[in-house]
Formats: C-alpha cells, structure tokens, sequence
C-alpha cells in the first residue's frame, strides 16, 4: 500500500532574531523532525496538550504555514517545493476543517456562498455547483434550503456540518480535522463525529483528526499519534495504544483521563506527570519529558548511570541523549523512550 | 443535618419582547459541608445563571423573580449590595472557568491577593503579603515567596487557575463555587487540580458547587449530582445512583453520546436529536419533548411540565417510572 501523505523530518521554528529593541528573541521549535504517513481511507488521530504542536503540524501538512525544514509528499508529490501554480492545482484535494465554529465562516456569505467557493474557484459552472451546494446540505445533515442563511442564523453544531460541507465539496482525499467538536457540547460532538464515520465509509476518505481529547480520538482513529514538546513520542494502532501504552507520556495522560464511572473512577490508582508541559522556547535537553517523568525516577532509584536534573537525579541517558521513534513490543506500534521496556 | 447553602425555587429571567424570558426556572438545590455538588448540562442548561443569580452577579437586565438562596439560615436574595458583597468573598468563594480574564495583567500575583484580603480583614499591607504567601503554598505554588511578586503572564494556566482558588479561598469561605474550574486546562493539570480542590474541601469541610459539563469529572469528583436541561433540574441523587441507573431520558442520552475509554472503539455513538430549545421559545411542556426517546403524547409530555418528584434520586419525566417498568 502506498500513503496517500508521507511526512519527512519536517521542522518549524517560530521567533529567532532579535525584537525592535534589539534583543535576542527565543527560538520556538514547534514541531522538530516529525515524521509519518497516513494511507488512503485511513484517520490518524495526533493527540497532545497545549503547546505539543500538533495544530501547527496539521497547517505544515497543507502549507498553510512554511516549515522551516522536511518534506511532505501527498498523491507522490511534492508539497513543500511546489510553485504557486502546482499548489494551487493540489489545494481541491488536500482540505481543512477548522474547532472554531464561529471565526472559521466568513459572516458576510451565505452557507451557500461558503460551500460554493472551492467549486466555482476551480472553475465549476454557477449552476453546477448551487446543484452540488444542496446535495452537499442533504449529505451533512442540514436542509437544501438552508442555503440561503447566513451563519449566524446557525447553531454551533450547524455551523461545523457546513465547514465540513465546504471541506468535502470537491471530494478530498485528505482533510485535516483541527479540534472538529472541541467546541461543541456532548450531544453534538455525537452527531458530527457519525457524520464524518459516514462520510469515510462513503468515500474512503483520509483524516488526520487533530484533538486533545483521548476519548473522542480513539472513537475516530485507525492511528494514533501522542506530540509532546514538537515531537511524536509514540505512534501505534489505535487498540495497541490504548490498551498498551508504552510511553510514560502516553500512560499518564491515559491515567488522567476521568471516565464517566464513579465506582471505577475511584478505585483507579493514577499515574501522574510533574508539573506542567514546558514551553518550546525552552526546551529540556535529551528526552523532552524528563522533567516530569515519573518512569525516569523510578529507573534513577535503582541506581545505575544517573546525573543531577529537574531537582533530582534521572538516567543520565534521558537528560543528555533525545530519544528516536524505534519499533517496541512489535508491529506498527513505536516509542521515542530510552526504557522502552518498563512499565 | 442542614444544608450549608440551598437554593428553594430560584427563577431568574430577563425582559423579552413577550414578557419575562426564564433563564431558569424552579430550581431547588441543597449542598452540605464537605460534601461536592456536581451541575451538569450542556451550554445554555442555566447552570451558570443559577449560580450567578444566587450570588446577585446575573448581568443587567437579568433579574431574580422568585425563589431563595439560604447560606445557613440566611436569604442572600434578601441582603443589599453592600452586605451581599461582603458574603461573597468572605463566605462563598468563586472559581470561574477561565484563568485568564479571571487575573489582572497588570498587577503582581501577590498584590491581587492581598487586595482580597484587605478588603474584608483589618490586617496590615506585611501581614496581608504574608498570608499570601502561605495562600500560594497552600495551592502548591512552588517557592511561594518568590513567586508572589510575579505577574499573571509569569505562571502557566494551571498556576493561574491555582492563583484563582488561592484568592476563592482566601476568607474561609463555608462554600466554594466552582464553574467549569478545569475545562481550559490540560487533562493532566486537570487532574492535579481537581485533586487539589478535594484536598481543600476536605481539610476545611467546606461545601463545594462544581459547575461542569465533563461526566468523567463528575464521577471522579462529586458526591450527588443535578443535571440541567433548560433552566431545569431533570434529575439528582447520588453520583453512583444517577451514573448506575440513570432515570432522565435527557441523562441516558448524554450517557449514550459520549465515547468512553472503555467502550468498543468505533461503535456508533448515539446523538441526541436536534438541539436545546431557545429560553424564549420554550415548549409548553416537557422542553426535553422534541428530542426525547420516549415521548408520549398521551402522558403529557406535549402539555404540561414535569416536576420532580419527592424521593431521593428524582427525576422530572412523565416518563420515568414506564421506562424503569421496562428496563
């Protein structure tokens, strides 16, 4: 099977220079040397909290935004060194859909007009595409003769049916899903997440589903990817990460997610980070995680080659030597952590 | 056992071009020292407005148009401004969602502290620091003394949210009201504050109201629980009661909705229909009637509201005891 999307030790870095001023600004490293493919029909969920880079990643993946360094291949071609013309030509089939319900459609358009501008920009007839325009309405759940409302006269969980309406106009073979139902209440988020399983059954189309939470990822993905500080940390089939986490990133962030079980919810013995995601304008040496990982001190209270970090002694290997993805407990399923084996 | 702070069919509302617009209606709510209070519902339930009108902070023109809302054996309803501010703060502390708009930017963490407790207590500018400073410590701000001459843009989110429940709880309050305290935190800070919220409560047994849309946070938090649906409480009882064996439809929907952790991945969820009505455009009867599984015409559900009923784990469904027979 070839990937529908392959991508290639691909960096951002936001800031550097100086400020007006004159002083030296921070270098933030949003996303450095990450690497994945997905493949036609599949959905990799990329999960993480703040600041882990995962929505500047879904932008790099369409460039949205320039990356610094890498490559991204998408149908065998070439993305990032396309001319304006060749990205152009690829935009119909490489689509985004945006968490905010609210910002993301222009108020002074008709859903019509909104869900009829990739058609009529590429070039499609006006007639063809008022046509299209209601099929779509119909397909996303809402009325043909909706067309004609502005946004405002939706509600939140309308408004995201047409930004996935404009999304899947010209039939993508790729959309990148950024928050989709973050913004929506739980009844809602429902209904939106079965439109886009129909939608795939439908058209085997790829998502890259970009959330931060785990619950909803693992509904959606045949993949999941966990980001912290930039990097993937782990990636594996979506049974294989849930059941056996193997980052301890991974475990704790599983180990915070409360389930709607009060008798299990309470008995359920936690395993917790330290402290708080740190920023990538200063990022820890070696493992982006050492400083609040509780597998690091465990390892270091056997003893062993440790050093001085965080306020305490860790493996000296996860303070100096950044971790690469390597294949662990076989299969699909790798892990950026020098002590791959614990648990 | 009384109730530290009980809310006894609270109706707020605003003007609307057809009369009175009810944000909520009827809500009768109780919760004891040291024990957790859970509000569920979804956006526009009433949740918030319950609490904002029992504290005399509903927006103009909103006003309160019946109902009380005792702290111990006083009506907060009853009290002028002035008396009225001076409860909340000293006797009710507030936490509220956002951890940003809730601080100043342009004051140090230390000096917003103070301010607080200056403004209730006669003490001294050095004796006011060094309470904050025990303040921070106490919500696990790291090396507290020097922290407290930060400003708010120098603490991460969760430290803000910490700053803000530092400042709730700074007067001893008796009840702490907490509005979706966690939800723009990350699920590992969550958890870090919510363990602090339990933590608190229980060395100082004060009553806590968590306003919350998350059913994981919920069941992992509260005691009892009231779920909201259009201004209504629809059903409360004990957080194993309402989770074990929900009797609402609007609950056993919620329930279906929501992909759990647990549950086989990629089933189909259940969504509930359509969406919560308009407050001004409110169904005559059940509000819950043109989304429900279980609507009947001939059981009322079209005609007239459903009031809870009296037993412990109770409900508002005209429905309720068929669907139990049948379950």
């Amino acid at each position: 099977m070839t990937a529908l999307l392959e991508v290639e030790a691909l960096h951002k870095n936001f800031g550097g220079g100086s400020s007006l001023f004159g002083a030296n600004r921070a270098v933030v490293r949003a996303v450095d040397c990450v690497s994945f493919t997905l493949a036609a029909g599949e959905t990799l969920g990329l999960v993480g909290e703040t600041g882990s880079g995962k929505s500047t990643l879904g932008r790099l993946v369409l460039r949205l935004i320039e990356p610094s360094s890498g490559r991204v291949r998408f149908e065998g071609r070439d993305v990032i060194s396309a001319s304006a013309g060749a990205l152009r030509a690829m935009r119909p089939r490489m689509q985004m859909v945006f968490q905010d319900p609210y910002g993301s459609l222009d108020p002074r358009m008709t859903a019509g007009q909104i869900i009829a501008e990739p058609m009529t920009t590429q070039g499609m007839s006006r007639h063809e595409a008022r046509e299209r325009v209601a099929a779509l309405l119909t397909l996303v759940g809402l009325r043909a003769t909706m067309a004609g409302r502005y946004p405002h006269e939706f509600s939140g969980g309308q408004r995201q049916r047409i930004g996935i309406a404009r999304a899947i106009a010209l039939d993508p073979p790729l959309v990148v899903l950024d928050e989709p139902v973050s913004a929506l209440d739980v009844s809602v988020q429902a209904q939106i997440l079965n439109l886009l399983a129909e939608i795939q059954a439908r058209s085997s189309i790829s998502y890259l589903f970009i959330a931060h939470d785990l619950a909803v990822v693992r509904h959606v993905s045949d993949r999941v990817a966990v980001m912290y500080l930039g990097r993937i940390v782990e990636i594996a089939p979506r049974d294989a990460l849930y059941r056996t986490p193997r980052h301890p990133y991974t475990v704790s962030l599983l180990s915070a997610v409360p389930h709607a079980d009060p008798v299990r919810e309470r008995s359920r013995e936690r395993i917790r980070p330290i402290g708080e995601i740190g920023s990538a304008a200063a990022l820890p040496s070696g493992c982006r995680f050492h400083p609040r990982c509780p597998r690091a001190r465990i390892i270091a209270g056997r003893g062993g080659d440790t050093i001085a970090a965080a306020g305490t002694r860790l493996p000296a290997a996860c303070v100096t030597v950044g971790p690469v993805l390597t294949p662990a407990g076989g299969g699909q399923h790798l892990i950026a952590c020098h002590f791959p084996e614990e648990n | 056992m009384t109730a530290m702070f009980e809310l006894r069919n609270l109706t707020a509302a605003v003007p609307g071009e057809a009369g009175p617009v009810r944000l909520v209606e009827d809500v009768s709510l109780h919760v004891h020292a040291g024990e957790t209070l859970a509000i569920v519902g979804e956006s526009g339930s009433g949740k918030t407005v319950t609490f904002t009108s029992a504290l005399g902070l509903l927006p103009k023109p909103g006003r309160v148009i019946a109902g009380q809302a005792l702290l111990g054996a006083e009506d907060l309803l009853q009290l002028s401004p002035q008396e009225l501010r001076r409860r909340r703060g000293a006797r009710i502390g507030m936490v509220f969602q956002d951890p940003l708009t809730g601080l100043n930017p342009v004051f140090r963490i230390g000096d917003q502290i103070t301010e607080v407790l200056r403004a209730h207590l006669p003490i001294s500018r050095a004796e006011a620091r060094e309470r904050a400073i025990t303040l921070l410590a106490r919500v696990q701000i790291p090396d507290p003394a020097r922290r407290v001459d930060d400003y708010p843009h120098q603490f991460s989110g969760g430290m803000r949210q910490r700053v803000l429940i530092a400042m709730a709880i700074a007067l001893g309050p008796r009840v702490l009201i907490a509005d979706e305290p966690t939800t723009a935190l990350d699920v590992t800070v969550q958890a870090q504050v919510l363990d602090l919220l339990t933590d608190l409560r229980q060395a100082d047994g004060m009553a806590m109201v968590l306003i919350t849309h998350d059913l994981g946070v919920v069941a992992r938090q509260a005691d009892r629980v009231a779920v909201m649906y259009a201004g209504r409480v629809v059903e409360t009882g004990t957080v194993e009661e309402v989770f074990r064996a929900p009797r609402h439809p609007y609950t056993i929907s919620l329930f279906r909705s929501i992909p759990d952790l647990e549950s086989p991945a990629g089933a189909k969820l259940a969504p509930i229909s359509g969406a919560p009505p308009d407050p001004a455009r409110r169904p005559a009867g059940c509000a819950f009637a043109p989304r429900c599984f279980a609507m009947r015409e001939d059981a009322g559900c079209l005609r007239k509201r459903p009031s809870l009923t009296a037993d412990h784990h109770s409900v508002a469904c005209h429905r309720a005891e068929l669907l139990e027979a049948a379950s």
